[in-house]
């Protein structure tokens, strides 16, 4: 047994972490985040000359063909830096869908352009609210064109290409879901950018209009794929989140140790060290169980499904609690837009949302649970 | 990362599951299995008694403390071969429970600070659970405040007398020997005067007297000294520097790990498995399942914490203070699964009586036993603190004792 990561996988984190440190700092970060650009576009350049955009996709498709364990690791870099890239949509949604799902022509054409940082990709799976279920997809697929709104749409408006979740039969089950490719900058499709939580990563409203688009995977596995990408973007997101969480839990620490009140560091008062402290252990739990996800899906395991939802959660969990207590622990200062702490708060709770919210998970964990326990 | 057996961890565990197969007390493996935290016991057989011969056994074949040294009685083991031994052990571990405060702390103490001659003497009796250790630190006036024991050792000739009081000691009614420590200068800041000895439990003017738990049961102890002599040669560490060697114990206390500290978890998911309420089976409810998974994910977050845990120790890392989070976590998670056991029962969750409460009482037992699993072997709040500052880096607590000899600090609140 060993259960950590080998010694050239560190490596490569500790190269993320000086590349990010260089090139995404909270300055950079601010330009998306005021509304400057819609994302840091040298910084993507960047990401793809450094190899981290395709570390998990083969090298026959343009990419470095390293694998998920090595993409864990980059994950979590991104989100200590807060990266205010398409990371999480095009690589662990749109080339992971096209890894699963792909034809061979689909991954020739994507996959490199990918990798290289001329293709951002996302998925296109919510149509409002509610959680992920086949019943909350409307937006129809008929004789090869696609009609429907969806909505939100993670990096919808800078996407080139989508891949989109449609109905495709009226039996009521899961196999009545079907998944299409769609070139963006093809006619038929509209796009609006909505405002949303943590404007570092974009939302949008993708309207489709008599859109052409090309099947990716089977009719009728849509769902089934889809089940697929979700566990294993659960998995990376959950690193990117305890990438945030770390970073978060230490800006608290920092700022408790130099901040003084009542003439003490206010890091000497138990209420504010016992804080920081329950940051760390909900940092170190969903740490642990990110590591079995990542585990599980470096391997494909049979656990996958159940790791990538504990993972999630405790992701999910901790990088919300780290970022709301670290405002808390700067005070006013922390509650102001010129200190870094909301943007941690806002990449906490719009990421805690993104693939389905936490009762979603909630459920699959259970379900799963039930049948490994049943089996 | 991998979770597979090397060939030589997969040959280990054949040859221990072998073993266990051939020699594991069975008879008890059902009544084992369904106690849980608070209710360990045998309805037809002394329980010490069962664990002792256990124990005998494991060490009589070379499977006792497996982490110690072979001359000591243990092994040699790796730490993940002790964590495969855990895991083929099963159920029948938890009748090492009883050892745990021999095997974790003193042990690990007495092979630290004892003579050579005392550890080749002493130590191997504690792996093969003839004798039975417990651990003498904490009095009424110094529990998480240690340092501020009143216990007095005084020399006399080639001997120390002791004379004082201790409390809460577990197991000090049916054990053999003990670590003391003892406050030798009180004179000096309280740190400073500090000094540890181990002791038979039988000799002259110790005596022991049970305490009735806030649980009902008895586990723990009152401990009264009046002129107990202990030779010199049973001083553990020098004279006065009792606090470093009792650092020592601490410390093998929290790398105790691997045991897997127990959270109810898996408890209350068979159980949420099997309930109906009302409107059918609680596992489907939306409320129960948000609990079940929020809980689900403490309990495998500390799983594969240890796991992290083990696999630094085994490249050769010292286990550090962030390991105060198992104890942290599954002691609160323990008392809330059981309080959320018993509402799920409604007013049938106030019976108790293993014959006629849900699934034997277990969660009853196990509500009135977790309040001990927070406070013993450091509190929630001294677990926060250490994280807080040996992990975090976050300055200590302020000290107004520090600098004070000991013999003037107040010793009363109001
Ligand atoms: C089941 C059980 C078994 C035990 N077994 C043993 C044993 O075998 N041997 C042995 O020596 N002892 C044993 N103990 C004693 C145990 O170690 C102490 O009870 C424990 O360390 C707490 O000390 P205390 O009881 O004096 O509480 P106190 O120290 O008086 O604490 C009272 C409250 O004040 C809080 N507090 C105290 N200091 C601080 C601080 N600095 N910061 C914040 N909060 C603080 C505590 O967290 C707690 O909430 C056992 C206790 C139990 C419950």
């Amino acid at each position: 047994m060993n259960f950590d990561f080998s010694d050239d996988q560190k490596q490569l984190r500790d190269q993320a972490r000086k590349f990010l440190a260089e090139k995404c700092s909270p300055k950079a970060v601010r330009v998306v985040l005021d509304g400057k650009a819609p994302y840091d576009s040298e910084l993507w350049k960047g990401l793809a000359e450094m190899g981290f955009l395709g570390v998990a996709i083969p090298e026959e498709f343009g990419g470095a063909g390293a694998g998920h364990l090595e993409l864990c690791v980059i994950a979590e870099e991104m989100g200590r830096a807060n990266a205010p890239v398409p990371f999480s949509s095009t690589v662990y949604l749109a080339a992971e869908a096209l890894l699963i799902a792909g034809s061979d022509a689909q991954k020739k054409k994507w996959l490199p352009a990918i990798a290289s940082g001329e293709a951002i990709g996302t998925l296109a799976l919510f149509e409002g609210k509610g959680n992920p279920s086949p019943k909350s997809i409307k937006l129809a697929a008929a004789g090869g064109v696609l009609n429907g709104v969806k909505k939100p749409v993670a990096d919808g408006a800078i996407a080139n290409f989508a891949v989109v979740a449609a109905r495709t039969g009226s039996s009521g089950r899961d196999s009545d879901i079907s998944l299409f490719l769609v070139d963006l900058n093809a006619g038929g499709v509209e796009i609006k950018n909505l405002t949303n939580l943590d404007p570092t990563r974009g939302q949008a409203e993708i309207t489709f209009k008599d859109c052409k688009a090309e099947p990716l995977g089977a009719a009728g596995e849509g769902w089934s794929i889809l089940t697929q990408v979700l566990d294993r973007a659960a998995v990376l997101c959950a690193f990117e989140q305890i990438g945030g969480a770390d970073r978060a839990l230490e800006m608290g620490r920092d700022y408790a140790l130099d901040r003084i009140a009542f003439g003490r560091q206010i890091g000497s008062f138990q209420a504010v060290k016992h804080m920081l402290a329950d940051m760390y252990v909900a940092a170190t739990l969903a740490r642990s169980n990110s590591y079995y996800g990542a585990w599980a899906l470096s391997t494909n395991a049979a656990e996958l499904p159940e790791a990538a939802a504990a993972a999630r959660i405790s992701a999910t969990q901790a990088f919300q609690h780290c970022a709301k207590n670290n405002i808390q622990v700067h005070g006013g200062m922390g509650f102001t837009w010129e200190f870094d702490c909301h943007m941690y708060y806002r990449r906490a709770n719009a990421m805690a949302l993104g693939l389905g919210s936490l009762s979603y998970w909630e459920d699959q964990l259970i379900d799963r649970m039930r049948k490994k326990n049943a089996a | 990362m991998n979770f597979d057996d090397t060939p030589q961890e997969a040959e280990f565990r054949s040859l221990a599951r072998a073993w266990i197969a051939a020699n594991a007390p069975k008879q008890y493996e059902d009544e084992l299995r369904k106690s849980s935290l608070g209710r360990t016991q045998l309805k037809n057989a002394d329980i010490l008694e069962v664990a002792k011969a256990w124990q005998k056994k494991k060490a009589d074949a070379g499977w006792a403390c497996l982490h110690w040294p072979k001359d000591y009685g243990g092994r040699g083991s790796s730490p993940i071969e002790r964590v495969i031994w855990q895991q083929e052990e099963g159920v029948f571990g938890k009748l090492s429970q009883l050892f745990i405060i021999g095997h974790g702390m003193c042990g690990p103490t007495m092979m630290a600070f004892a003579r050579e001659e005392h550890k080749r003497k002493y130590l191997p009796p504690v792996a093969s659970g003839e004798k039975v250790w417990c651990q003498l630190f904490s009095e009424p006036a110094g529990g998480s405040d240690v340092a501020g024991l009143r216990t007095r050792a005084e020399k006399n000739g080639d001997d120390w007398v002791i004379n004082g009081q201790k409390i809460w000691t577990s197991g000090a009614h049916y054990s053999d020997y003990g670590i003391l420590l003892t406050r030798t200068d009180p004179t000096v800041p309280k740190h400073k005067g500090l000094t540890m000895f181990f002791l038979d439990m039988k000799s002259p003017g110790v005596e022991v007297r049970p305490i009735k738990q806030a649980s009902g049961a008895s586990d723990f102890n009152e401990v009264y000294f009046t002129n107990v002599r202990i030779p010199d040669h049973q001083r553990l560490g020098e004279v006065n520097d009792g606090w470093n060697v009792s650092l020592t114990t601490l410390m093998n206390e929290r790398m105790s790990i691997g045991a897997g500290v127990a959270t109810g978890f898996p408890e209350l998911f068979d159980y949420c498995s099997s309930l109906m309420l009302n409107d059918g089976p609680a596992i489907e409810d939306r409320a129960v399942r948000a609990k079940l998974a929020n809980w689900a994910v403490k309990a495998s977050g500390l799983k594969y914490t240890s796991m992290r845990a083990i696999s630094a120790l085994s490249k050769g890392e010292r286990p550090g203070p962030e390991n105060s989070i198992g104890k942290l976590v599954a002691g609160s998670m323990i008392q809330d699964v059981a309080t959320y056991a018993l509402d799920l029962q409604g007013a049938a969750g106030v019976v108790s009586g293993p014959e006629d409460a849900e699934v034997a009482g277990r969660f009853q037992a196990m509500l009135l036993r977790a309040p001990g699993t927070r406070v013993e072997g450091g509190t929630d709040e001294i677990m926060r603190n250490i994280i807080a500052e040996r992990v975090l880096g976050l300055p200590g607590d302020i000290r107004v004792d520090k600098d004070v000899p000991f013999n003037k600090i107040p010793t009363k609140g109001r």
